[in-house]
């Protein structure tokens, strides 16, 4: 199978226009000794028959699994009309809206888009997305610094994902500033320390928390902007955006800047990507902001209109003075989140919470009652949680995915966390609980 | 595309008490987030539109006829490679047995997701010429962010800390510069000679001057004009005799395929834009995918730069695609593509200016029209052409130029659809001597009219509260 | 046409400096400002900040460009305009009088020798393009 439509008469006509003789004469201008003249080493090509076959097979080596597990993504409810939109070609098959007469269409959703994630993180501001909260985390780390006047390191606490701080170690080596750990107590990050950190330790351009953190935790961020403030640091907030909808949000901590990942907002897993990051902050902020934005306009119609701006921040104007090398993200993962949000509301958002939250610890006083399993940590959680197993938790999770469930995500070899989305039943939950007894059961 | 604006903010439609969604029922008794302490919880609720789900479907289609994609018609912007997006990559990439996987998934369950992967590497690799390639990064900047630091952490790993420097030709996409900065890497600019191509003799003498700071130099070829470098042989010998890396910014490999592979020319380290050449939609600015090969080596230092795997619902579609094409006709991308642009430009020559004569790639430059006595810009070209159902090409871009048209029109359109193109671009030509006006003030078909750019930029509004609060 | 206004001092990256006293009035030309379009935003330094001869102290910011601020000479910023928050345009009207940056301390009035006078920044202009 191809694509290309040209007809023998035609090319030989447009050969003869474009002034050579063979489509090999294209290319008289590359060197004779870096052409590439044999076939490449592929797959001959295959009809749509032996696509769907191939993709068959691979398809029969994967297991869906009956999720359990989150640490960063999260097996939450898709209402179905959102995928059928974000295929529709006017979405799927255009260009970043550089054209803003033939583009209202995308303009208008990142706008309603940035108008949401205010809303999620009661900020004033948002960009029109990120690549992932982990990436988003670093861009707002990097923001930090170029805001910060002769700063050269953040403060990360020891309860961000460690994949996120991975990729935050990663932007700051590079790109030339420090991450210092805000050390944790009992899974949560340890307050005095921060503070004095802050007081001893100089050029702290922001503070990186997680909510809920790592281990599910929802930790108590009250005090934290006063201590960043004083010290003239930046308040950096990472959220599960999903659980916002209940949960004290970025702006109500008095965060400057609040990223994450919008995965939680029905995005499929898909293996880990796409998902979309988000990125909000104050007004003060927002020409330090990475990433496009989308603002309100007129056009000499005397028609609102939306159009790309404050470009002059981006890299096709400032090179290498640019806030970011950010340029296309994750638009059509927006507009999915956008059109989420459009059908949950504000109602539909609280109540997928609330089911989680109501599962996750229907869940846990169930594991816990079975005598396997004890409380990990004593902080209140939300949908995830930590709970230590007497056993080995590699092959309870083995054990427990030969029988149709991802039991949860090995945080170490006798500590299991398991995350619960409104997709689980109370059905769901017994039979796991059940399934892990007959584990237990069988190997006595 | 509809050319009424439909204009209508979500928030509009909504009323208080509107549901569109349903759950189940709370079946778990006593469990409530109102056990959760007081200072926890958010005081204020998130002001999210309430809509019935008609309600909602409408409002997104209507807002997709205000938009223009590739299945709406001929989209020849210079240096985006906006090819067809075949729809068996999207009925593949949403099967469930992919969607549903989690990341975290132990291997033996997910040995289909791991083995789409390892085959896309191992395609990537051969298509290029280079050795192994990381699926991470999300985008084509993520691309060369993440290509850099594997080129940095290898002049670390040798103790060669010195090596801050990288060499950028003046006509790079702004990308290649902000990457660098982004990276902790000091930009040196090369010059370009009136051909449009790198000047060697001034690359000799940054080489020289700069000697032991030089980190590598980034470059694409064809290069921003759509001209093959010729000397990338001679470059990549100098580069490397100094001690220094070649990066290959994969945006232009497109006419490549076929011809001529980057690993080949001497490239050290690349990045390919699953989105342009390998044809995943660009979704109105992403999803992307900007994959990341290296010669033997240098795999080693591929560096965390995303929480998972990157966007494998993305790449699943370059798989499908590499597979659909097979070795027969991949090989004829490059060369149709760049027919297909030598095409366009020797039947345009006459009316509009070639600042450089010869053969070019898949795409070339333009400098506005030949006869600019009426005023009529390159902006106002782009902006007529909307009048007649196509998309602008890339304006103003390189900077070389002042009225820089850059179009790029792929393999996948048809002679009909190239020789329509041109003969509504010759007609816009002559509508620029006898009604210079109209087209000064186009488009006048589209759902709107030219944008004040400076009332947006100056009082930004970018969310609704602020709209509310005008 | 671009003013070139006499009595200031002018810089090869199109700032001025007006001169009263010790005190240096810092913009951009009004070459500068035609040649940049539409201001929509002024980054500004602030008060007490100390900027030096030839070094970035900000930036001016149009729809499509933007270009940094370079100091023409070295002091200690005593006031910033601030009508330009809400009005950047004021660059646009009026760039020698209504649309000045900043007011600058100078501590070396010897750096004014290197700069150039309405005529010889005229001229240096119109080699420009």
């Amino acid at each position: 199978m191809q694509y290309f439509p040209h007809t023998s008469e035609e090319l030989s006509e447009m050969l003869s226009v474009a002034g050579v003789k063979s489509l090999d004469e294209l290319y008289s201008d590359v060197p004779e000794a870096i052409r590439f003249r044999r076939e490449y080493n592929l797959p001959e090509a295959m009809s749509e028959i032996e696509i769907r076959d191939y993709f068959d097979r691979l398809a029969t080596l994967n297991d869906p699994l009956t999720c359990f597990a989150g640490a960063g993504c999260y097996d939450h409810y898709a209402p179905s009309v959102i995928q059928s939109i974000i295929q529709r070609s006017e979405f799927l098959t255009s260009y970043t809206p550089y054209q803003a007469e033939i583009s209202q269409g995308t303009l208008h959703y990142i706008f309603e888009f940035q108008s949401m994630m205010a809303e999620m993180t009661k900020m004033d501001i948002s960009n029109a997305s990120m690549y992932d909260g982990a990436t988003a985390t670093a861009e707002a780390a990097m923001m930090a610094i170029a805001a910060g006047k002769k700063c050269d390191k953040v403060l990360a606490s020891a309860t961000l994902d460690p994949k996120v701080r991975a990729v935050l170690d990663t932007y700051g080596h590079f790109h030339g500033f420090d991450v210092v750990t805000i050390p944790e107590k009992d899974g949560q990050t340890d307050l005095s320390t921060l503070n004095s950190q802050l007081s001893t330790l100089e050029g702290v351009a922001g503070v990186i928390v997680q909510q809920p953190n790592y281990y599910g935790i929802v930790e108590d961020f009250s005090n934290i902007a006063d201590m960043c403030h004083s010290a003239k640091s930046l308040f950096i907030i990472n959220s599960v955006i999903a659980d916002l909808a209940i949960l004290r949000a970025p702006g109500e901590w008095g965060a400057d800047i609040a990223v994450g990942d919008g995965q939680s907002l029905g995005i499929p897993m898909n293996f880990g990507g796409p998902g979309v990051g988000y990125m909000c902050c104050t007004e003060k902020l927002i020409r330090k902001m990475p990433g496009r934005i989308v603002g309100l306009t007129k056009d000499n119609r005397d028609q609102r209109a939306f159009v790309l701006t404050l470009q002059a921040r981006e890299q096709h104007i400032r090179r290498q003075k640019a806030t970011s090398n950010i340029c296309s993200n994750q638009s059509l993962m927006a507009l999915y989140v956008t059109i989420y949000l459009s059908i949950m509301g504000t109602q539909g958002v609280k109540e997928a919470a609330e089911l989680s939250y109501a599962g996750a610890h229907y869940l846990h006083d169930a594991l816990v009652a079975t005598g396997y399993f004890k409380p990990r940590f004593e902080g209140p959680f939300f949908n995830e949680f930590c709970l230590t197993y007497d056993g080995d938790v590699d092959s309870l999770i083995e054990e427990c995915a030969d029988r149709g469930f991802l039991a949860g995500v090995k945080i170490d070899e006798h500590t299991i966390m398991i995350a619960v989305t409104e997709q689980r039943t109370k059905q769901d939950i017994d039979l796991l609980v059940e399934t892990i007894k007959t584990i237990r059961e069988d190997a006595a | 595309m509809n050319n009424r604006l439909y204009g209508n903010l979500i928030f509009e439609l909504s009323r208080p008490g509107r549901r569109g969604y349903s759950l189940p029922a709370n079946s778990f008794g006593k469990y409530s987030t109102a056990d959760l302490p007081e200072t926890l919880r958010r005081k204020e609720e998130a002001e999210l539109p309430e809509c019935d789900e008609l309600t909602v479907v409408r409002h997104y289609t209507n807002l997709s006829h205000n938009n223009f994609g590739v299945n709406d018609g001929f989209y020849p912007l210079g240096s985006c490679t906006m090819k067809y997006n075949p729809i068996i990559n999207e009925e593949i990439a949403a099967r469930p047995e992919f969607t549903a996987i989690h990341p975290l998934q132990p291997d033996f369950t997910c040995e289909g997701s791991v083995a789409v992967i390892s085959e896309l590497r191992k395609m990537l690799s051969e298509l290029t010429g280079l050795y192994d390639f990381t699926l991470n990064p999300m985008a084509g900047a993520h691309g060369e962010l993440t290509g850099l630091m594997i080129i940095r952490a290898y002049h670390e790993s040798r103790g060669d800390d010195a090596r801050t420097k990288v060499l950028i030709p003046d006509s790079a996409h702004g990308t290649n510069p902000a990457s660098a900065a982004v990276c902790g890497l000091e930009v040196v600019e090369v010059k370009s000679l009136t051909d449009g191509t790198v000047d060697v003799e001034d690359l000799r003498r940054l080489v020289a001057e700069n000697q032991g700071t030089i980190a590598a130099m980034m470059m694409t070829n064809p290069n921003t004009l759509g001209l093959f470098e010729r000397s990338i042989p001679e470059i990549a010998e100098l580069i490397h005799a100094e001690g220094g890396l070649m990066y290959y910014d994969g945006a232009n490999l497109n006419p490549m395929l076929g011809a001529c592979r980057p690993g080949d020319m001497g490239f050290d380290v690349m990045h390919i834009n699953l989105h342009k050449t390998f044809s995943t939609p660009h979704g109105g600015g992403g999803p992307g995918s900007g994959p990341v090969g290296v010669r033997k080596g240098l795999e080693q230092f591929f560096p965390t730069v995303g929480a998972f795997n990157g966007n494998f619902g993305v790449y699943i579609k370059a798989l499908v695609y590499i597979l659909t094409l097979g070795r027969e006709n991949i090989s004829m991308v490059g060369p149709l593509a760049t027919l297909n642009a030598n095409y366009i430009k020797e039947r345009l020559k006459d009316v509009y200016e070639l600042p450089i004569e010869g053969l070019c790639k898949h795409e070339f430059v333009f400098n506005g029209l030949k006869d600019k006595s009426t005023g009529v810009t390159t902006m106002d070209v782009a902006k007529r052409l909307l009048d007649y159902g196509y998309h602008a090409p890339t304006i103003y871009f390189p900077l070389l130029f002042h009225e820089s048209l850059m179009i790029e029109p792929t393999e996948n359109e048809s002679k009909e659809t190239i020789d329509g193109f041109i003969s509504v671009m010759r007609r816009i030509a002559e509508e620029a001597l006898s009604d210079p006006e109209m087209v000064k003030s186009a488009p006048h078909t589209t759902p709107i009219g030219r944008v004040d750019d400076v009332l947006a930029a100056k009082h930004p509004v970018v969310t609704y509260r602020q709209i509310l609060s005008e | 046409m671009a003013k070139f206004e006499q009595g200031l001092y002018y810089s090869e990256s199109h700032e001025y400096v007006r001169v009263e006293g010790n005190i240096g009035i810092i913009g951009i030309s009004d070459y500068a400002q035609h040649a940049l379009g539409n201001v929509v935003y002024v980054d500004m330094p602030e008060e007490d900040d100390e900027v030096t001869a030839g070094e970035e102290f900000g930036a001016v910011e149009s729809v499509k460009a933007a270009s940094d601020l370079i100091a023409p000479v070295s002091g200690t910023v005593i006031e910033v305009n601030e009508a330009l928050e809400d009005q950047p345009e004021l660059i646009n009207q009026d760039a020698f009088g209504a649309g000045w940056i900043i007011k600058v301390e100078l501590s070396d009035e010897a750096e004014l020798d290197a700069l150039m006078d309405a005529a010889a920044y005229e001229e240096h202009c119109n080699n420009e393009h």
